[in-house]
């Protein structure tokens, strides 16, 4: 159990590793990629050369950026076949549709369009080049969309029937699997959490400049387009984050629950705005969740159903399976306790259908099959042993959580500010170094929002791969713990060098061309 | 058919080599490259299945078993 445990962990390590890592340089390229398209297209409107630098100017950043991502996130897929080759084997052509037409659509058409953006200058007209660089945003998007859809199945298994024969998932609904609610909402929280992240990256690029007094026509102006497009993005951020709430409630109560730290749930329940956990708190003991709390009376009802007297479900009554309704009435449901009893009956009717494939038992293969069928939903459970086993990992979910909407908020703050010295404050944000610091200090945090933003995704899901069905243990291949430690050793290593290199390099360019007068280029 | 193909390959070549920032970093990123297709993917990370089975029939059989095994 120890080694299963450490394998588990190890095998977890290194995907989470690998996937922040990846997602460091995709929501740039995301955001990024639209901030350029829209100063070309100023461009293109106005014909001011000084348009074309600024173009010019963060469109090579945008490559530098492009450049430093590519590939990684191919180490994922390779994971995927050599540490959860149970998990690769199980989605079958669920997870592989959506991940081939990224690669053959989504990413040839972003490739093909970025050679016009960068080599075409002189060599297709205005309009072309400027459609390149549309559909090279566009491009990036479509990407992230499948990735996204493939990723939302996991945390919501539709559209799919159970093959015991392949020991496959067969996909037979491909509009529920795309069309998906949290595939919609992930979709669109996203890709416009990449237009904020840029957003604040450009104005903070640009706040250095003006700190050097260096480009400062250049820099106002690429701080106005930065932060239209990062306020919208927070925006959008923000009000998708609200949908992906309520889907949550509803899909996956019980990350919900750990989102807030909360253990029994109310009718008209709060929302803790800020807080610290009890690290002693247990489901079932009477301690208090909270060291300290700041709340908002019924905000967790309203965020998750709209209403501000509906019931949200704690651990505990998750656990139990039971709800209220807004009279005080208690509706039981089903206990994680029954989940798992159905759960072990699948495996049961699994290894009856096994034998009777080995013997050659038709009938006792269809009977198996349809014992399994009626219990299949809670598949996962029956690897669990006790109730505890399929809560996440609370503490984490709760603080990334809240990281993520406290510097959601600052966000949005943000946003207004820098437009409102942008347009009317000019000489404040020209001549103000404390302003400048901290729009070059929320560099950083724009990527730890970015960052914990997944960690609430990835672990608050826990410990599912695909929710219900599989957990991370019933996931992975069997190999030495040693391997994927070494794999995972090897990867920190290398990639945090050429980590380290390839953001030289982007500080490099940024400090030669500040020393020029960009506008002239 | 040749002519547009030609004027394809000539169109990356002369953008290749008309990049300035570009020389350091695509060094870089061959060197990615090679770490992540041929070091990584050759000798690190193996299709577990692929490379320990022949057929689908005995792949499904061994995750059968995987999953059955209460682990």
């Amino acid at each position: 159990m120890n080694d299963l445990a450490s394998l588990v962990d190890w095998s977890r390590a290194q995907f989470a590793l690998t996937a922040m890592y990846h997602w460091l340089f995709v929501p740039l390229t995301l955001g990024l990629s639209v901030i350029v398209a829209i100063m070309e297209s100023i461009y293109y409107k106005t014909r001011d050369p000084r348009w074309l630098a600024t173009t010019k100017f963060w469109m090579t950043i945008f490559g530098i950026n492009f450049a430093m991502g590519v590939a990684t996130g191919i180490i994922l897929e390779f994971e995927f076949g050599t540490n959860w080759s149970n998990y690769s084997w199980f989605v079958g052509d669920i997870f592989g549709a959506p991940l081939a037409i990224e690669g053959l659509l989504a990413f040839f058409m972003e490739a093909t369009f970025i050679a016009v953006m960068f080599f075409g200058w002189k060599k297709v007209s205005p309009r072309f080049h400027l459609s390149a660089t549309w559909l090279t945003a566009i491009g990036a998007s479509l990407s992230a969309l499948w990735i996204l859809v493939a990723n939302s199945w996991m945390q919501y298994p539709v559209g799919m029937e159970f093959n015991p024969h392949e020991m496959r998932n067969v996909m037979d609904d491909f509009g529920a699997l795309v069309l998906s609610p949290v595939a919609i909402n992930k979709f669109f929280h996203s890709v416009l959490s990449g237009w904020t992240l840029a957003g604040v990256f450009v104005i903070g690029v640009c706040a250095w400049l003006l700190l050097k007094k260096r480009n400062i026509e250049m820099a106002i102006r690429s701080i106005k387009v930065a932060g239209w497009v990062g306020l919208a993005g927070i925006l959008a951020t923000l009000a998708t984050g609200d949908g992906s709430a309520k889907v949550v409630s509803k899909v996956q109560p019980m990350k919900l629950a750990a989102m807030e730290g909360l253990y029994k749930g109310s009718c008209g329940q709060s929302i803790v705005a800020a807080g610290i956990l009890n690290p002693d708190k247990q489901p079932g003991d009477n301690q208090s969740p909270y060291l300290f709390d700041i709340s908002i009376p019924n905000g967790l009802s309203i965020l998750a159903k709209g209403d501000s007297d509906a019931f949200i479900p704690g651990v505990e009554d998750l656990i139990n399976g039971i709800s209220l309704t807004p009279q005080g009435d208690t509706i039981r449901g089903i206990s994680y306790a029954e989940r798992i009893a159905r759960g072990k009956s699948a495996h049961e009717a699994l290894r009856r259908f096994d034998s009777a494939q080995l013997a050659g038992d038709e009938s006792a293969m269809l009977l198996a099959h349809s014992d399994l069928k009626k219990d299949f939903q809670y598949f996962g459970y029956g690897y669990f042993n006790s109730v505890e086993e399929a809560i996440p990992n609370i503490p984490m979910t709760f603080y990334a959580f809240h990281i993520m909407v406290i510097l959601g908020g600052y966000f949005l703050l943000f946003y207004i500010a820098v437009l409102f010295f942008a347009y009317k404050k000019r000489n404040i944000i020209e001549g103000n170094k404390y302003l400048q610091m901290i729009a070059m200090l929320s560099i950083p945090l724009v990527w730890i929002c970015s960052e914990a933003g997944w960690v609430v995704a990835e672990v608050g899901r826990q410990p599912w791969v695909i929710e219900g069905l599989m957990p991370a243990r019933a996931a992975i291949s069997n190999i030495p713990t040693s391997s994927v430690i070494t794999t995972f050793t090897l990867f920190a290593i290398i990639f945090t060098g050429l980590l380290i290199a390839e953001i030289n390099i982007m500080l490099k360019y940024i400090s030669k061309k500040s020393k020029e007068n960009i506008d002239t280029i | 058919m040749f002519n547009r193909a030609k004027r394809i390959i000539d169109f990356y070549i002369d953008g290749f080599r008309n990049m300035t920032v570009g020389r350091s970093l695509w060094i870089l990123i061959l060197i990615k490259l090679f770490l992540i297709f041929v070091v990584l993917k050759l000798f690190f990370f193996p299709d577990f299945l692929n490379t320990n089975f022949d057929t689908d029939e005995e792949r499904a059989r061994h995750v059968r078993h995987e999953l059955m095994n209460d682990r």
